[in-house]
């Protein structure tokens, strides 16, 4: 049986195929304003390297903010369902998982059956989110990457004050006039964005183990701040950003 | 920078004004306020408590900088100088780095202070929308605060968030208010409240061929709607005036009022002799900052620091 799960996010789409339970390929796109467009490319393109056709797919679910957006979809599931199936596959032992994209940041409570048992989220507000270090990558004129490296090589602590990041792109502009490091200032932003997001976590209570998914998962700077925020161990799985693409196409092996 | 030449759409016009009426040599009592802002700062010199000079101009990377050059605008067409002054108080979220200022007050007690000189009173209402802060304060006929609320901490409702999105429509910050009018009916407002989100979904109404002035509307719309939850917290009470930037853009003005359903004050000085200075909203940090040091000199509270 051949299934297909996406993934649909503020900024990136991802794919994975799935053939009698295992990974037979995946992929990911830029999905920009037009999504649905985005979307059908990256899924021809998917056939096409696998050797499928779309007769071929039992069946493909959706997930993700703009999962609602993929035409060819049988079913779309919630983001946090996915998160949870997805990252149950993997590591069985995860009990929250954070999920960090480019637009919003959520904490699931999954169960040992890979189900939500509770879940909160922030979707309103940049701060905490991919979109935020992003914005301030661009005031540093470094990259996303560039920055992740750099700030593990700081030593210094400096809060950061804005938790907007209208207002932290100025201040993150005053504190360069400052003087201040930028490996010091990359580490304040990867701070700020692991506070913010620990505490929408601690709302549904942090247990062990902590997994960590979403496209920001793969920024070690990021991921260092967390785990002193949280003073708990956090688990990144490989490819933290196909981890909603897998629990979609998890879900729709079982026919959701 | 390479983007130097390109277009600043969020640049507004900075002012300057002195008044004709008032020969400052016999006064009494010099006092000046001066306002720093996160975006824009302000000068003012008060003659014997009576108005007689404003500057008003962009807040730099260095607050005593923009103190400075906010106030030199106040004095540039005067004869005026710094040593001539009694008193001075700084105001706003540079206020401690206010170089030529004996005292600070916070700009709550300023913003109410200065809408009382400035529209009367009769305000019992002040909601002061700066560049990085929105604050409703409700005040007494002396222009005391008697309670406040403010946001902060998201850039939702700031004249910060009207100037990014001026930038991304390429649309000057003036003509926003105008503009958001010219529609065939009012659409539906942007969903995100969020600045930075609602970048995103501006690039999508617009490439989905979204009419400008649509997008325009709605988001003046999503603004005024911002503000109004911080309005209707702290309770609105006539006469209601706003202060600040946004008080410029009447396309959050109007849709706020409309969906308050109480108008603001209109934008007249409330002594008539003030008729033929211009009505600057952004002043009255600065405004009220100079009375508190006027009233301080005048009862005695503070002692004069003229030189000359």
């Amino acid at each position: 049986m051949i299934v297909v799960g996406i993934d649909v996010g503020g900024k990136n789409a991802h794919i994975v195929v799935l053939k009698d339970g295992n990974i037979v390929a995946k992929g990911e796109a830029a999905t920009g304003i037009q999504k649905a467009e985005a979307v059908e490319t990256l899924y021809d393109e998917m056939l096409n390297k696998t050797g499928f056709n779309r007769e071929d797919v039992t069946r493909v679910v959706a997930t993700g903010s703009a999962g609602k957006r993929v035409a060819f979809a049988d079913g779309v599931i919630a983001d946090a369902v996915a998160g949870a199936r997805g990252v149950n596959r993997l590591i069985p032992s995860a009990r929250t998982v954070i999920d960090v994209g480019a637009e919003e940041g959520s904490a699931i409570k999954v169960s040992p059956e890979g189900k939500v048992l509770d879940f909160a989220v922030n979707e309103k507000c940049a701060a905490g989110t991919g979109t935020f270090v992003e914005t301030m990558a661009r005031a540093l004129e470094i990259t996303v990457e560039e920055m992740a490296t750099i700030s593990l090589q700081s030593n210094s602590s400096i809060p950061m004050n804005a938790q907007c990041a209208v207002f932290g792109e100025s201040e993150v502009v005053s504190l360069i006039h400052q003087k201040i490091e930028k490996q010091d200032i990359a580490k304040a932003v990867h701070d700020a964005v692991a506070g913010r997001i620990a505490s929408v976590a601690r709302i549904i209570g942090l247990e062990a183990d902590v997994v960590v998914i979403g496209g920001m998962a793969k920024n070690s700077g990021f991921i260092d701040s967390l785990t002193r925020e949280t003073a708990m161990d956090v688990i990144v799985p490989d490819d933290p950003d196909f981890i909603g693409a897998l629990g979609a196409a998890e879900s729709a092996a079982l026919g959701v | 920078m390479a983007e130097g030449a390109q277009k600043e759409y969020w640049r507004w016009p900075e002012g300057t004004w002195v008044n004709p009426d008032i020969d400052w040599q016999k006064g009494t009592i010099i006092t000046a306020g001066v306002d720093v802002g996160s975006v824009s700062s302000q000068g003012v010199v008060v003659v014997d408590g009576e108005l007689y000079s404003f500057g008003n101009t962009r807040t730099g990377f260095d607050s005593p900088d923009s103190a400075r050059k906010a106030m030199d605008r106040a004095l540039a067409e005067t004869d005026l100088t710094l040593g001539n002054i009694d008193y001075c108080i700084g105001t706003g979220y540079g206020r401690v780095n206010v170089p030529m200022a004996q005292r600070t007050i916070t700009e709550i007690a300023c913003h109410a202070r200065g809408a009382n000189f400035m529209y009367g009173p009769e305000v019992r209402t002040v909601m002061d929308m700066g560049g990085q802060d929105c604050k409703a304060i409700n005040c007494d006929d002396k222009g005391k605060v008697l309670n406040f609320m403010m946001n902060d901490k998201c850039a939702a409702g700031t004249g910060r968030g009207m100037e990014v999105f001026a930038d991304l429509i390429r649309v000057p910050v003036w003509e926003i208010g105008p503009r958001s009018f010219q529609i065939e009916k009012e659409p539906p407002t942007i969903s995100s409240t969020c600045v930075v989100f609602a970048k995103s979904e501006v690039m999508g109404l617009l490439e989905q061929g979204v009419p400008e002035n649509d997008i325009i509307a709605a988001y003046c719309a999503a603004m005024a709607h911002r503000i109004m939850g911080l309005l209707n917290h702290l309770g609105v009470h006539e006469k209601f005036v706003i202060t600040g930037g946004i008080a410029k853009n009447e396309g959050v003005v109007k849709r706020l009022e409309e969906a308050l359903g109480i108008k603001t004050a209109e934008q007249v000085w409330y002594k008539a002799e003030y008729q033929d200075c211009p009505f600057d909203t952004q002043i009255a940090g600065a405004v009220g900052a100079a009375l508190f040091a006027e009233a301080m000199v005048s009862k005695g509270k503070v002692k004069s620091v003229r030189k000359a």
